[in-house]
């Protein structure tokens, strides 16, 4: 492990900061509408856009198609490329399997497409799991590469999310790298002393791995709770800045859920 | 597995979130007591640990694949308690920062992966360990079988969320036998895992492992009030 000292700097004369923090593996830096919103309103309007999503009736093919054009507005306003959320959107395989397989078993009535029987029932379960799966990876995932995880985590105290969890939530996004680092290091000693992980007989070493980095982590995380107890800490951490949040902020955000309950209560009616 | 959203209805997302909220609450109240403000950060470390160990993946049939899930392990290391805490932050952490587990869907994945896993595995250990001799061995064997029925059981959570709620077609039969057949693979793998890093912590460090402490020695420091010349 190299520790590029060079890149170690002391950012202390602005709050805005290029390139990625800890636990930044979706961010994508940009400078856009979406990008400016404070965390937690647009956590609030993705939760709230995703749950109508799933309320509304799959028949209502019109209503998904109007919802994924809303996102990829979304991801257009965020200046996001579109190769990159279609490659995250990768996670979500297994279920097009599970999705795909489910017309060839389907009950009846059974309606023929290019000459194979499929399940009418199965075809529309099938077309809602993949289209709502769908829209629900493009709102994950825009959510991550427009909130920096710091951000996030100011965001969820700011609308009551418990403290101890976010305190949790900081020294694990903190401390990934750390213990990534570690993980990495340990490889390269297995690996120096000849080691190569072929198949179960070395799943023993490997646990020992596993073994050795939980008494490394949990060792580690008495040390710095130490530390910030001869620092002051009492359970609470000051955090000297706060996002403001503005009520254009939750106008602008709450655009995306509100137009999704319109459409989703047309759906339901004109069903 | 993380479920996408989409594949429970709505309805039920939200009973299982409400759930979930109910089982955080409880351990937040009950982990105050056990570790004071030591909490944030231990179980912080303790979450990137299982956040390490859930990468872990393996292939499972027809491309799929399946990674661990280190409920159980977390419950015998660090208490069930602290374990909520820990998966809760685990798991939304992989819903809002890395795309993983849909939103909705968050609530259900929290009682899947998190409370059924540590609640089934914590009671248990605990009936478990009541039977058995006072062991290492005992210790390391009860966690792996814990570890195995708790992968079964967050699987078979799945499968009754299924059925109250699924939006697909596939019959409760065969979706309970395809479901389980995966996760009795997964359920091998975690065990094995698990036993052995709990084996491993054992014999250096058993004081760290919470499931553990009540059942060994103690190793006290000893302080002899002379010194034999």
């Amino acid at each position: 492990m190299i520790i590029d000292s060079q890149r170690i700097t002391l950012d202390t004369k602005s709050e805005h900061v290029h390139g990625h923090g800890v636990g930044d593996h979706l961010y994508v830096h940009k400078h856009s509408i979406v990008h400016d919103l404070p965390a937690q309103v647009k956590v609030v309007a993705a939760i709230g856009f995703i749950f109508i999503v799933v309320l509304t009736p799959v028949h209502a093919v019109w209503a998904f198609a109007l919802y994924l054009t809303m996102m990829f507005i979304v991801v257009g306003l965020a200046k996001l490329h579109f190769p990159l959320v279609l490659r995250r959107m990768l996670i979500e395989i297994p279920f097009v399997i599970f999705a795909v397989l489910m017309p060839f078993f389907g009950s009846a009535p059974r309606i023929e497409v290019l000459g194979i029987s499929l399940s009418e029932a199965g075809l529309w379960a099938a077309f809602g799991i993949l289209a709502k799966g769908t829209i629900g990876v493009i709102t994950s995932v825009t959510l991550a590469a427009t909130t920096r995880a710091r951000d996030l985590l100011q965001g969820l105290e700011a609308i009551r999310v418990p403290a101890v969890l976010i305190q949790i939530a900081t020294f694990m996004l903190r401390y990934s790298a750390v213990v990534t680092n570690d993980l990495a290091r340990m490889k390269v000693a297995r690996e120096s002393r000849g080691f190569s992980a072929t198949g179960i007989k070395h799943w023993k070493v490997l646990a020992h791995s596993a073994g050795a980095l939980f008494i490394r982590s949990y060792e580690r995380g008495e040390r710095v709770h130490l530390a910030m107890l001869a620092r002051g800490y009492n359970g609470t951490i000051i955090d000297l800045y706060k996002p403001i949040v503005v009520r254009r902020d939750w106008l602008i955000a709450l655009v995306l859920p509100v137009l999704a309950i319109a459409i989703m209560m047309i759906a339901w009616v004109t069903l | 597995m993380h479920m996408p959203d989409g594949l429970i209805n709505a309805q039920v997302s939200i009973g299982a979130a409400v759930i979930a909220a109910g089982a955080i609450t409880v351990g937040l109240k009950k982990s105050k007591g056990t570790l004071d403000s030591q909490t944030a950060p231990l179980a912080g470390l303790v979450a990137v640990f299982i956040f390490a160990f859930q990468m872990m993946n393996f292939p499972v049939a027809a491309g799929t694949s399946g990674h661990l899930m280190g409920g159980a392990l977390a419950s015998i290391l660090v208490g069930p308690y602290v374990a909520i805490l820990v998966m809760t932050v685990v798991v939304s952490l992989q819903a809002l920062v890395f795309a993983d587990g849909g939103l909705s869907a968050l609530g259900l994945n929290l009682l899947n992966m998190g409370i059924v896993s540590i609640v089934v595995s914590t009671i248990l250990f605990a009936g478990l360990m009541k039977l058995l001799p006072k062991t290492r061995i005992s210790i390391i064997g009860v966690s792996a079988t814990v570890a195995f029925i708790s992968v079964l059981a967050s699987a078979g959570a799945f499968v009754f969320e299924y059925s109250l709620g699924g939006n697909a077609t596939y019959n409760i039969a065969s979706v309970l036998i395809s479901v389980m057949s995966v996760h009795v693979l997964i359920g091998i793998g975690e065990a094995i895992i698990t036993g052995l890093t709990i084996g491993a912590i054992l014999a250096t460090r058993a004081d760290l492992v919470y499931g553990a402490r009540k059942f060994l020695p103690a190793h006290n420091l000893l302080i002899k009030e002379s010194v034999v010349a």
